[in-house]
This record gives C-alpha cells, sequence and structure tokens, in this order.
C-alpha cells in the first residue's frame, strides 16, 4: 500500500477529486493548510503598510492506495492541478504497513 | 357622522364647477341667497352676538390653531431626532466596533469591541449622573454648572435655548450618543494593549476633563465658543467657531487624545516588525458602511429638528463620505498600483470626519471638495507621516480622527454659506469666501482649544491611571490576546459542532 500526499492549490481541488474518482479511488481525506515551498508568498498593503505573506493558503490531500493504483492516482492529480506556474504544490509518495477498517476490523488492502 | 359626510361631499360638490366663470357665478350666488336665508332664519330666532364675543371666539380659534400647529411641527422634530439618537448610537455598536474589530488580530475581536460597548454603558450612567450638566447645564465659559446633576429639571419640556421644538429628554439623549461615540473613537489608538480596568477609569475620567468642557465651550449655553443664534444673542461666545455637529468636540478631541495615548503607551509588542494585518477587513467593510448610514443622525441630526436645514446637513454629509472614499481610494491607486478596500472605507469615513464641522454650513458642492481632501490628506497622514515617525496609532485614531477633523473645522471658515444657514443673521458673511475673512481665525482658536485641552487632560488622566493601576497588560496577556486575557474568551470558536 501508498499514501500518496499532495499539496495543491486550493482552486484546483474540485478538479483533483473528480480525476481521482474517475481513475477509481474511493477514499480521500484533505485538509486546509498553509504553506510555502519556493513560491515564497506575496505582499498585501493595508493602510500604505507592505505586509509580506509568506504562508499562502493550499490543500493538502491525503489518499492510501494500492500499489498498483499508485501511479495511476499520481497520474490523475498531476494532470489536472498542473497550470505550470510557480506555486502548483508537490506530490509525497510513502510506503504504508497496515490499514484497518475500524467497522469490522478488516486489515490490509480489502480496507481501504 | 352621516350628515356630516353628506354635508362635507355636498361641500365639495359646490366647490368644483369653476370651471366657467358663467356657472361659478351663477353658483356663488346660490349660495349667497342661501346664507341670506339661514342668516335671517338666525337673526329672528337668536340675540345679534357682540363685536367682543366674536373677537374671542376668533382668538379661540386662533390660539387652538397655534397650539396645534405646534404640536405638529415637535412631533415631526421629535420624530426625527429620536430616529437620529438611535442613528449616532448605531454608529459606536455594531458600527464603530465592528470597524475597528476587524482591523485588529484575531485574538483581540472581543477586547477591541468590549471597549466600544462598554461606553455605551458607562458613559450612560456617567452622562444621567453628572457628564450631561457639565455639557449642557448654565455655568460658565468654560463649562456647564451642577444644576442637572441626576438629569435634575431635565424633563419633556423644550428648553428654548438649545431646541425649542423637542422634549429636553430628547436633546439630552441625542447629546448622550455623542459622548458615548467620541472616546469610543480614542480605542482605536492603544488596540491591543490596554487592561480593560484602565481603560474604563481613563474614559470615566476623559469625559469629565476633557468631552464636558469642550461640548460646553461649543455648544452649551454661554460657551466661549459657541456660534448658536449670533445674531438673535442668545448662546453666542466670545469666539464664535462653527461646529455643526462635531469637528472640534468629537473628532479633534478624539483624535488628539488618540495620539498623544499610543505615544504614552508606546508600540505592540513587535511593532513594526511584526506583522499587523487586519484580520477581517469584511467586518470592517460592515462597520464603516453602518457608520456612514449613521452619520445621517450624527449630523442631519444637528439640525435639532425635521427641517431643510436637516436636508442640507444629510446632503453634504453623503457627498463628503463618497468624495472622501474616491479621494482615498484614488491616492491609493496611484501610490501603490491597487485600490483597497480597506483604503476606500477609510476614506469615506475620511470624508464623514471632515464634513462633520462643515455639515449644515456648506453648499452641498462644497461638501464634494471638502471630502475630497481629507479622504487625500488622511492617506497622507496615515501612510507618510505615521510611518515617518513610527508611532503606534494602531487603527488610525489620529490619522483619520485628528487629522480630519483639524481639516474639517478650518475649512469650514472657509466655506460656510449663509445661503445654507445664516447664522450670524440673514445676509450677513459666514465664512471666508463669503467675506468673513474673521471667521477662520475663530475657527483656528477653536481648533487650538480642542487640541490643548485634549493634550494637557489626556497626559494627566494617563499619568494618573497609569500610577494607580498600570495602562497596559503584561507582555503574556498582549501575546496570548485581549480576548482571553481581559475577557475569558475567544471571539471564533473552531470546535464548535
Amino acid at each position: 500500500m501508498q499514501k500518496i500526499e499532495a499539496v495543491i492549490q486550493p482552486s484546483k481541488l474540485d478538479a483533483v477529486k473528480d480525476a481521482l474518482v474517475e481513475a477509481g479511488i474511493s477514499g480521500i481525506t484533505i485538509f486546509e493548510a498553509r504553506g510555502h515551498g519556493r513560491q515564497k508568498g506575496h505582499t498585501e498593503f493595508y493602510r500604505g503598510r507592505e505586509y509580506a505573506v509568506d504562508l499562502l493558503p493550499k490543500v493538502k490531500l491525503e489518499l492510501v492506495v494500492t500499489d498498483e493504483m499508485k501511479d495511476k492516482a499520481i497520474e490523475a492529480i498531476i494532470n489536472v492541478a498542473r497550470t505550470g506556474r510557480i506555486g502548483d504544490g508537490k506530490i509525497f509518495v510513502s510506503r504504508i504497513d497496515e490499514a484497518i477498517r475500524i467497522r469490522n476490523d478488516e486489515r490490509g488492502e480489502i480496507a481501504l | 357622522m352621516g350628515w356630516m359626510a353628506k354635508l362635507y361631499s355636498l361641500g365639495a360638490r359646490e366647490v368644483k364647477p369653476v370651471v366657467t366663470r358663467r356657472l361659478a357665478a351663477r353658483w356663488v350666488l346660490g349660495l349667497l341667497l342661501c346664507c341670506g336665508i339661514v342668516a335671517g332664519a338666525a337673526v329672528a330666532q337668536t340675540p345679534a352676538a357682540s363685536q367682543a364675543d366674536r373677537i374671542a371666539a376668533l382668538e379661540r380659534v386662533a390660539a387652538q390653531n397655534a397650539t396645534a400647529i405646534a404640536n405638529a411641527q415637535s412631533a415631526g422634530d421629535n420624530a426625527w431626532m429620536l430616529t437620529s439618537a438611535a442613528l449616532v448610537l448605531l454608529m459606536s455598536g455594531p458600527g464603530l466596533a465592528l470597524f475597528y474589530g476587524g482591523l485588529v488580530r484575531r485574538k483581540n475581536i472581543l477586547g477591541t469591541m468590549m471597549q466600544t460597548f462598554a461606553m455605551m454603558a458607562v458613559i450612560t450612567v456617567l452622562w444621567a449622573l453628572v457628564a450631561y450638566s457639565l455639557a449642557f447645564g448654565s455655568g460658565n465659559a468654560f463649562i456647564g454648572g451642577l444644576h442637572n446633576v441626576f438629569l435634575h429639571g431635565v424633563g419633556l419640556t423644550p428648553d428654548p435655548a438649545y431646541a425649542p421644538t423637542i422634549p429636553l429628554q430628547t436633546y439630552m439623549i441625542y447629546q448622550l450618543m455623542f459622548a458615548i461615540i467620541t472616546p469610543a473613537l480614542i480605542t482605536g489608538a492603544f488596540a491591543e494593549r490596554m487592561k480593560f480596568s484602565a481603560m474604563l477609569v481613563f474614559m470615566v475620567l476623559w469625559a469629565i476633563i476633557v468631552y464636558t468642557p469642550m461640548a460646553h465651550m461649543v455648544w452649551g449655553v454661554g460657551g466661549l465658543l459657541n456660534a448658536t443664534a449670533v445674531g438673535a444673542g442668545g448662546l453666542a461666545g466670545r469666539f464664535p467657531c462653527l461646529d455643526f455637529a462635531g469637528g472640534t468636540v468629537v473628532h479633534v478631541t478624539s483624535g488628539v487624545s488618540a495620539l498623544v495615548t499610543a505615544l504614552y503607551l508606546g508600540k505592540r509588542l513587535g511593532f513594526p516588525q511584526k506583522a499587523f494585518m487586519p484580520h477581517s477587513v469584511v467586518l470592517s467593510f460592515i462597520g464603516a458602511c453602518l457608520l456612514w448610514v449613521g452619520w445621517f443622525g450624527f449630523n442631519a441630526g444637528s439640525a435639532l429638528g425635521a427641517s431643510g436645514l436637516a436636508t442640507s446637513a444629510f446632503v453634504a454629509t453623503h457627498f463628503g463620505a463618497a468624495a472622501g472614499a474616491i479621494g482615498w481610494a484614488a491616492a491609493e491607486w496611484f501610490r501603490n498600483g491597487k485600490p483597497s478596500v480597506l483604503g476606500g472605507i477609510s476614506g469615506a469615513v475620511a470624508g464623514l470626519v471632515a464634513i462633520t464641522p462643515a455639515s449644515g454650513f456648506v453648499r452641498p458642492i462644497d461638501a464634494l471638495g471638502i471630502g475630497l481632501a481629507a479622504g487625500v490628506f488622511c492617506f497622507f497622514m496615515v501612510v507618510k507621516v505615521k510611518n515617518l515617525f513610527g508611532y503606534d496609532d494602531s487603527l488610525d485614531a489620529f490619522g483619520v480622527h485628528g487629522a480630519g477633523g483639524t481639516l474639517g473645522a478650518i475649512l469650514t471658515g472657509f466655506f460656510a454659506n449663509s445661503v445654507v444657514n445664516p447664522i450670524f443673521g440673514a445676509g450677513k458673511a459666514t465664512g471666508f469666501f463669503e467675506g468673513n475673512h474673521r471667521q477662520v481665525i475663530n475657527q483656528l482658536i477653536g481648533v487650538a482649544i480642542a487640541w490643548t485641552i485634549s493634550i494637557i487632560g489626556t497626559l494627566i488622566i494617563l499619568f494618573v491611571v497609569d500610577k494607580l493601576i498600570g495602562l497596559r497588560v503584561s507582555e503574556d496577556a498582549e501575546r496570548e490576546g485581549l480576548d482571553l486575557s481581559q475577557h475569558g474568551e475567544e471571539g471564533y470558536d473552531w470546535e464548535g459542532g
């Protein structure tokens, strides 16, 4: 099993969600997040005073998929979340040891 | 009722056919004949009424009419003045509370709103006990006496010296709303760092030491700067300073005291390196729009009646606000490349501040000019001057109210027009451009007195309160935020549901 964590632009959330469902992935968890990578934020003016806003609103999504679904899921996310501009986000992938469905104690891939 | 209605309809039919002269003449002839017959019958039956009786009867009718007319005017004026009083209260809560609340950081929203709300309660009690008497009771040229403490003698009978057509209590409650918002304006300067207890004591002393003498001098009986009824020999003071709705009394006093307080308290922790961004310009937007609406009560209500003068002040107020918004936003657009929402609403407030003393004296087109000047000037004060000196007037109480109020008070001396308000007598020059050059001097005297009393009074109060209970919250409390440290609450509960 693989965990895919993707940090994306908030405006891309709906499209990414749809693409994942289309790719056959059923479970997803999302977080409203703030952060920056190389993008380093922007400036805002309030009453003439300039503020550097370096923590930008982002959406982080987390999904755990079977090994064979991994590439399909990553491709789905990249396809719709990419604009080609700085700030599109990142994807991190890691191995998952165990998954347990709380309702009936099912374990492994069947619990996904 | 039936026969009366019939008579009425008969009468109406008799009046209508004045279409052609001949027809009318025929009707008049018929009417006269009828009258003659009826009169003849009356004479035959009763002894002729003496001339004295008829005059007495007419006088009775005239007196009844006069009372009815006075009652009607009083009803109209009182309706407008009670509405205005409510509108001015709306400016404090929720107007100013939202405007300021949105500009602070999230952890201080309740603390900031509570400071304004506390004025609505505390100043009200103070007003009833002693402050009204000190401001509007008869006294000397500088302050009122103690004749009206506990609102003694403040009943429903109008006081012709102030407002001949509304109950004195209406005047009293209307003026109270000004006394509430004035200290509340100062809270913008010491936002996010003052102890609630110290703030309460400071405000009570400030209302007594700074506000009541200033209000008395400008608006009170025999006040030094009172300009009302100069021509009629009414309240006229030594230096008649034109201040229709509180440019000096409200905005200069609060704005200058705000500056003094900001300097005395010092900067917020981390200012200016750390970010002090408004946590919700949305709240500030709602607050500013409520201020704009409430300001109609503030300025047009200052006509003290539902008169043409009220209309004039209403129009000037609206024009001043609109032009102020454009002035600030345009200056910002030019300088920073973008017109911000906060800039637009700040400009509207600046325009409203500057037009406050001038409304009720200036023509609509001059109101546009005053508002525009205020929008640009206050932008300059907030963006340039504040950063130049580096004081932490957190929400720009001085930059908007002190600066805008001073500008407005002086410009009033230039643009006041006897066509709008012949306060010095019909046809007598009122402002500089009309030929009354001396008025600008009187305005400057009014402004200078307001600055002086604010600086000295506020400094003394700050010193005393600082020694007694301390002005600032502890550093830990300031980091934690006023909501939790002062009130044990949080404005936004993210765990709810």
